[in-house]
């Protein structure tokens, strides 16, 4: 089954602040784990309850983001929504990891 | 740890030691970054705060492992080369624990011996337990819109929030521009009469006549012109704060009436047998030295009995230390996101006239300054160029026009006394009532023209003549 991923995005790396992320990417995998679809979509301002409800209306399926408040993070969870976070690392490399199944949260990809 | 067992200080004893031992007793979270701002050395008290080890962190970009709002938005880093000054803010973090956490974050540059820019070192306070101590302050080192961390100023906002919350008369004193008015508001917003109305009157701007139908109100009829009811400043502030400022100038007259209102706490308005009960805070301000006006009859001792339940004296900026530099990077921060301007800090010459000038008018004459120097200054740092010229100019003059009387008096104030001081030292009263003199002989006794050189209307030089009792 497809499944959606966001990354909030600070130029080409993964945002270290959820809360303070002004551009995102979602990216589509296929069941063998492809990217088959990709977008950026930039947020009018930095928002963490608007990029919760971004989240929502994209039916995202996992969240890889730096640092995110607990109350994000537990709404994101209750929402079904899995979170990995305190991912340090370029978008491209992250994507990769996605594609290999291997990406954990903490994870520093230098 | 093993890349930090290497990294040793020599010179400093006679044997070599570890600056990892040595920056983790430090209880302050301190990072050291290399010229493209990546982590080389973080001590232990920024491992627990942040979440990330130091094996994590080497060679990570700063913003990904200190995660401040500052990194995102903007780093002061970028600009910040060896000539630079070390720049003190205020930002939060989000550790790994997932907690927002408010920091005092100071930056500054790290130099070679030859001065050339070798990294920075990053010093994050943490700011929870001073958070929790004043919850409603919304900055360390503040109690609402005052900032300082001068021993004055911290006992002054120790003692508020327990002060706020009684219903006592407060008397605030201190020389103008050292924040009166924002003290007594800040009580206000931190009493239980928050909700409630914030009246200021100010009893120098109004004549006398005119200042208490202001302050009691008047019936229709009382006198001519009061065509309709009015109801006063006091009772406009009912289940509020009444802020009296400038008390000192309030006419002998009303001072009785306002101390009757302190005993009953019922106002009379003009022309009215009725009273009204109000149930009003009652916080004065002055310039002025209430104590030497008692001496000298010009303010009642059983009035300033009653004011001066609490007194809180605001100290002149000058006593106040390191707050001078707190104040100036507060200022420069609000007029360069305002302006929005490429301002990052100022020039060491320019720094050192603004920490050795005196500041008669206090903070808001040093707002004014970075106000002006910041809408001056094009980028880069502000130079001494950019700051207001009399700076350098009346440095002498107010060298010694700065109280010295200090000794005798608790705060400088003009005093009524018309005659020169018998130790030949001048004040603002003397030098004041010279100036009146010299230009009504200029003006050979024509007062509009003697008003005219002084740049005053003809009512101020006759009141001011009256205070000093000069006849012409």
């Amino acid at each position: 089954m497809e499944q959606k991923i966001l990354i909030p995005l600070y130029v080409d790396q993964v945002a270290p602040r959820f809360d303070l992320a002004t551009e995102v990417y979602i990216v589509s995998m296929a069941d063998d784990g492809r990217a088959i679809e990709k977008k950026t979509v930039v947020l009018p301002r930095a928002s963490a309850e608007q990029l919760c409800h971004l989240v929502l209306l994209e039916k995202i399926g996992t969240v890889v983001c730096g640092g995110i408040e607990d109350e994000y993070y537990q709404y994101l969870k209750w929402k079904n929504v899995k979170v990995l976070d305190s991912v340090i690392g370029s978008c491209k490399d992250v994507i990769k990891r996605l594609e290999s199944g291997t990406l954990q949260s903490g994870d520093i990809i230098r | 740890m093993s890349i930090l067992q290497h990294t040793q200080i020599k010179g400093l004893f006679d044997a070599p030691i570890e600056l990892s031992s040595l920056i983790d007793e430090i209880p302050l979270g301190i990072v050291v970054l290399d010229t493209q701002r990546r982590i080389v050395l973080i001590n232990r008290a920024f491992e627990a705060l942040v979440g990330f080890s130091i094996e994590d962190a080497r060679g990570i970009p700063c913003f990904h492992i200190m995660r401040s709002k500052l990194c995102i938005q903007q780093c002061p880093l970028v600009k910040m080369d060896s000539n630079s000054e070390s720049i003190i803010v205020e930002s939060d973090i989000i550790n790994k624990e997932r907690e927002l956490i408010p920091v005092l974050i100071n930056l500054s540059p790290i130099k070679d011996t030859d001065g050339n820019l070798t990294g920075f070192l990053e010093t994050v306070e943490d700011l929870r337990p001073l958070k929790k101590v004043g919850d409603k302050s919304p900055k360390a080192y503040a109690f609402h819109h005052l900032i300082g961390k001068s021993p004055e100023m911290t006992r002054i906002f120790q003692t508020l929030p327990l002060l706020a919350q009684s219903d006592s008369a407060i008397l605030i004193t201190g020389e103008t521009g050292t924040g009166k008015d924002m003290l007594a508001e800040a009580v206000h917003q931190a009493s239980n009469r928050a909700k409630g109305p914030f009246i200021k009157v100010n009893c120098g701007a109004l004549p006398e006549t005119l200042l208490e139908s202001e302050l009691f109100g008047h019936r229709k009829g009382a006198f001519t012109g009061a065509v309709e009811n009015k109801p006063g400043r006091f009772r406009l502030a009912h289940n509020g704060t009444l802020y009296l400022t400038e008390i000192g100038d309030l006419p002998l007259p009303l001072q009785v009436k306002l101390l009757t209102f302190l005993d009953d706490k019922v106002v009379y308005p003009l022309g009215s047998a009725k009273g009204f009960q109000a149930d009003v805070r009652i916080i004065a301000a002055t310039h002025r030295n209430l104590d030497l006006m008692v001496k000298e009859r010009n303010f009642r001792e059983d009035l300033m009995f009653r004011l001066n339940v609490v007194r809180l004296h605001l100290p002149p900026l000058r006593e106040r230390g390191d707050d001078i530099r707190l104040i100036l990077d507060h200022f420069i921060n609000i007029f360069v996101t305002r302006f929005r301007k490429n301002i990052n800090g100022l020039s060491k010459k320019a720094l050192r006239i603004l920490l050795e000038y005196p500041y008669p008018g206090n903070v808001r004459e040093l707002r004014n300054i970075i106000e002006y120097a910041v809408n001056i200054c094009p980028k880069g740092q502000i130079q001494f160029t950019h700051l207001p010229a009399y700076l350098s100019e009346t440095k002498h003059h107010y060298d010694h026009s700065v109280p010295e009387e200090k000794e005798s008096y608790q705060w400088t104030a003009p005093t009524v006394k018309s005659s020169s001081e018998p130790n030949g030292k001048k004040t603002w009263a003397s030098l004041e009532r010279g100036l009146i003199i010299e230009a009504l002989v200029n003006s050979k006794g024509r007062r509009h023209k003697a008003a005219d050189l002084l740049g005053w209307g003809r009512s101020t030089l006759w009141r001011k003549m009256k205070q000093y009792k000069i006849d012409a």
